[in-house]
């Protein structure tokens, strides 16, 4: 035609875009990897709608009661790569009743009956059984990849039906599991012929795993890149099965402790020589510190350590640190020390995750020398550092103002001060300014828990400037039900609240009711919350799930309950599932 | 207040805040600046719980320096644990436990005697099953004076497994049947055997682990019973 730019075929008119079939969105849509994304272009118009779910290839489901298994299989039938997570993160430490609920079954049983090519599944805080595990096993032909993270249930007969069962698995990750070990050696089950594997994650099992077997397991998977172990392997054994396994990427050792043999030494430096493509090391260390030499090859390559199960302090442990100039993620005990801290603020300049875990969290006295000292050191010196989680017992505002202004792009920022309601210890003055200065600072900041002494005015500056912030954790804080009102005015992207300890009462949670609609869940504890406010937000809220859980001594129908009666534990998540039918004696719905 | 549904009891308000005798107790430099909305402060009862809670608070900024000296004197008593605090992963707290406490006995293999375990510092962790239950538990032998503590306490935590029937409150049933339970242990031998045989502090020291069963299934226990857990496949 001449005008520039204009297509090749003049005489048939290209169909209007938004006749386009829906093979052709499915296809742009898999260029969306962010479930947000997609989520926004799903929100479109209808066609898009149909579209982006059909093509749906990942699934994640933060809260397994918010929806039904059926209704997720219904709504995304092409899924791939489901993940679920169930109790509250407080069930962590121990405040959710043991037979709370989020039972995988369910979510298996559907997925076998609608998601014949699942290849992935993850469980997170969910009690699943062996007999989902058999039904994994038996009912994905291409099933690769199972993580389980922090769940109970199920025992080595479990993984036995997954190993004899799933002919390519890749990845089997097992992360801070209860798992009961009925000695079956469930190792041996992967048949000879099985090579696929590339994780292998079983450090939280107790029991012993045949050596043999493992080392046979460990040659024949050639593609093995993330090994971690657990504490039945001995040092020697070890040894040979990094051997077996230089091409490792990740590694965790498992126990590591013997006394001191020269030999042992040799063998263990020369292994690690050989791992050329070390970058990650976990384990748990005990205190014998003479092989740490052994891993020092291995030092300037690693990028991720975590040593939150080692008990090793000292010199050593200091030495060893420092060589790991690569560091981006770190994880030690407090027995690291401010100086030892220090050390690691003029070593480890890419370091962008710290966690410090408390050695002896219930020793009031405090033996470790690990202060505000050791956060400020490495706020300082450590430019990318963006995720903290650090116990400790003694904080100032000055040291938080200090570090705020340094690194303005935490983007997770978890402080827990030991002993509650501690106040700054040289000026005895709540921990308000601090903090304040901290989500004033961070205008990136998604999650944040705050501890210490705090009066209501750390959750105005929060609710007032946390436009980022997704989760918030607070305990033993603020004064009045102003506190919570904050929070729940302001605070835009708040998606998980979780409280314990705080003098909140039913006001602030009856006036912003809608809130909450807007968030994932609310999870209040030893609050002042009565059954009456609970029963009130029930019925103005009827896509909100209102549970209360009492001392389950006092297990009794909630309708011969006043509506004074305290409330000692609140869960509140939106659903569309409408009430869960599998609520232990403890728990109701109101 | 765009966006909020505010309800008739809420009685959101401009103005100062009301409640000065609350931040007049709690003794800190209060809201000097003006507090832009109040909440009505609710009922006398809870204002009452809610002064109560600030006043541990209020003790501590009040005499920080009176503790410090208190605490640099004599040695530190032992605090009430709230339940789950600090926030450490119960899993992470069990492997420490089993850490420390392996390593206080690789240190001290003299002073190691099964007696002294009762009521000291170390712990006794042993796992609990039930029939039936679909998880295990874990229980700190060494938290517990007497079988009638440690059945107490066995009974707090499965108790959401039982039916609830007022006729067996003071006794653990099968979740199933309804059927009486009895507890057995096994002991560092390997043997199972029925708890409450021998005194409590044998037990504690030889007791690795412990398993609720039906009692129907413990007749005629005997130490040639222990392969009972490993039948499971």
């Amino acid at each position: 035609m001449g005008r520039g730019g204009s297509r090749a075929a003049p005489a048939a008119a290209a169909p209007p875009w938004h006749a386009l079939p829906d093979e052709v969105w499915e296809h742009a849509f898999s260029f969306l990897p962010a479930a947000s994304d997609r989520g926004a272009a799903a929100g479109a118009c209808r066609s898009w709608l149909r579209a982006e779910r059909r093509s749906r290839r990942r699934l994640s489901v933060a809260n397994c009661y918010a929806a039904s298994p059926q209704d997720a299989v219904e709504r995304f039938p092409a899924v791939r790569a489901a993940e679920v997570k169930g109790k509250p993160h407080f069930a962590d430490f121990g405040l959710v009743p043991h037979a709370w609920g989020a039972a995988a079954a369910p979510w298996v049983a559907a997925a076998a009956d609608g998601w014949p090519l699942l290849e992935e599944l993850s469980f997170k805080r969910m009690v699943v059984t062996d007999e989902c595990l058999e039904m994994i096993a038996a009912s994905f032909r291409n099933f690769q990849v199972l993580r389980l993270v922090s769940c109970e249930g199920f025992s080595t007969a479990g993984l036995a039906a997954i190993a004899a069962g799933c002919r390519n698995l890749r990845e089997l990750d097992l992360q801070e599991n209860e798992i009961e070990d009925c000695s079956i050696h469930w190792l041996s089950l992967f048949p000879e012929s099985f090579t696929s594997l590339v994780t292998l994650n079983f450090s939280c099992l107790e029991g012993d795993v045949n050596i043999n077997v493992l080392e046979r397991l460990v040659t024949r998977c050639r593609n093995l890149k993330t090994l971690k172990l657990n504490n039945s392997i001995p040092l020697d054994k070890l040894a040979s099965l990094l051997r077996k396994a230089p091409q490792i990427v990740e590694l965790g050792t498992g126990k590591f402790s013997a006394d001191y043999h020269p030999d042992l030494f040799a063998k263990l430096e020369a292994a690690f020589a050989g791992c050329k493509s070390l970058r990650r090391l976990s384990g748990a260390w005990d205190s014998v510190p003479d092989y740490l030499p052994a891993f020092y090859c291995v030092c300037e390559g690693l990028t991720s350590l975590n040593l939150s199960y080692a008990t090793i302090r000292g010199p050593e442990l200091i030495k060893f640190i420092s060589r790991c100039k690569n560091l981006q993620l770190l994880w030690v005990m407090d027995l690291i020390e401010d100086h030892g801290l220090a050390a690691v603020a003029s070593s480890c300049n890419k370091l962008q995750e710290l966690r410090v875990f408390p050695s002896d969290p219930f020793d009031p006295a405090g033996q470790v020398s690990l202060t505000e000292r050791g956060l400020v050191d490495v706020s300082a010196s450590c430019p990318m550092l963006e995720s903290v989680l650090y116990f400790c017992r003694r904080m100032t505002n000055e040291a938080l103002i200090t570090i705020a202004k340094n690194r303005p792009n935490f983007t997770c920022f978890r402080l827990c001060i030991i002993e509650p309601h501690t106040p700054d210890y040289i000026t005895h003055q709540p921990l308000d300014a601090g903090f304040s200065a901290i989500v004033e600072s961070c205008k990136g900041l998604t999650r944040f828990s705050v501890s210490g002494l705090l009066t209501d005015r750390v959750f105005k500056s929060i609710g007032a400037h946390a436009d980022r912030l997704e989760m918030l954790s607070i305990a033993f804080a603020g004064n009045s039900d102003l506190g919570l009102h904050y929070i729940l005015s302001g605070c835009k992207s708040l998606k998980k609240l979780e409280i314990r300890d705080c003098p909140f009462g039913d006001k602030p949670l009856l006036a912003n009711a809608a809130k909450l609609e807007t968030m994932r869940s609310l999870w209040m504890s030893s609050c002042s919350l009565t059954l009456g406010a609970c029963r009130q937000l029930a019925r103005k809220m009827p896509r909100l799930s209102v549970e209360v859980m009492n001392d389950s001594e006092r297990a009794c129908p909630l309708d011969s309950l006043t509506d004074e009666s305290p409330v000692d534990k609140l869960y509140v998540y939106r659903t569309i599932a409408g009430p869960r039918s599998d609520t232990p004696s403890c728990v109701q719905i109101v | 207040m765009a966006g909020v549904d505010v309800d008739v009891g809420t009685e959101l308000r401009l103005g100062l805040p009301g409640g000065g005798a609350e931040a007049a107790k709690a003794g800190k430099r209060g809201f000097e600046e003006t507090i832009d909305l109040k909440l009505t402060l609710p009922t006398a009862g809870m204002e009452e719980a809610a002064a109560v809670k600030t006043e541990p608070a209020a003790e501590k900024t009040k005499r920080p320096a009176e503790a410090a000296a208190a605490d640099a004197e004599k040695p530190p008593a032992p605090k009430a644990q709230a339940v789950g605090w600090p926030p450490v992963r119960s899993y992470r707290r069990n492997v420490m436990t089993v850490q420390s406490v392996k390593n206080k006995k690789e240190e001290e293999p003299e002073k190691q005697q099964p007696t002294a375990n009762a009521g000291s510092n170390s712990s006794a962790f042993v796992k609990v099953s039930m029939d039936g239950a679909p998880y295990l538990r874990k229980v700190d032998l060494n938290m517990y004076n007497s079988y009638k503590d440690l059945s107490i306490a066995l009974k707090k935590m499965f108790s959401t497994f039982t039916t609830g029937n007022n006729l067996n409150e003071g006794k653990l049933v099968d979740p199933v049947s309804g059927a009486d339970v009895v507890t057995t242990y096994e002991d560092k031998d390997g043997d199972w055997m029925l708890v409450g045989d021998v005194p409590w502090e044998m037990f504690v020291a030889s007791c690795k682990r412990l398993r609720i069963m039906k009692s129907s299934e413990a007749i005629g226990l005997a130490p040639r019973t222990k392969d009972k857990c490993k039948n499971k496949s």
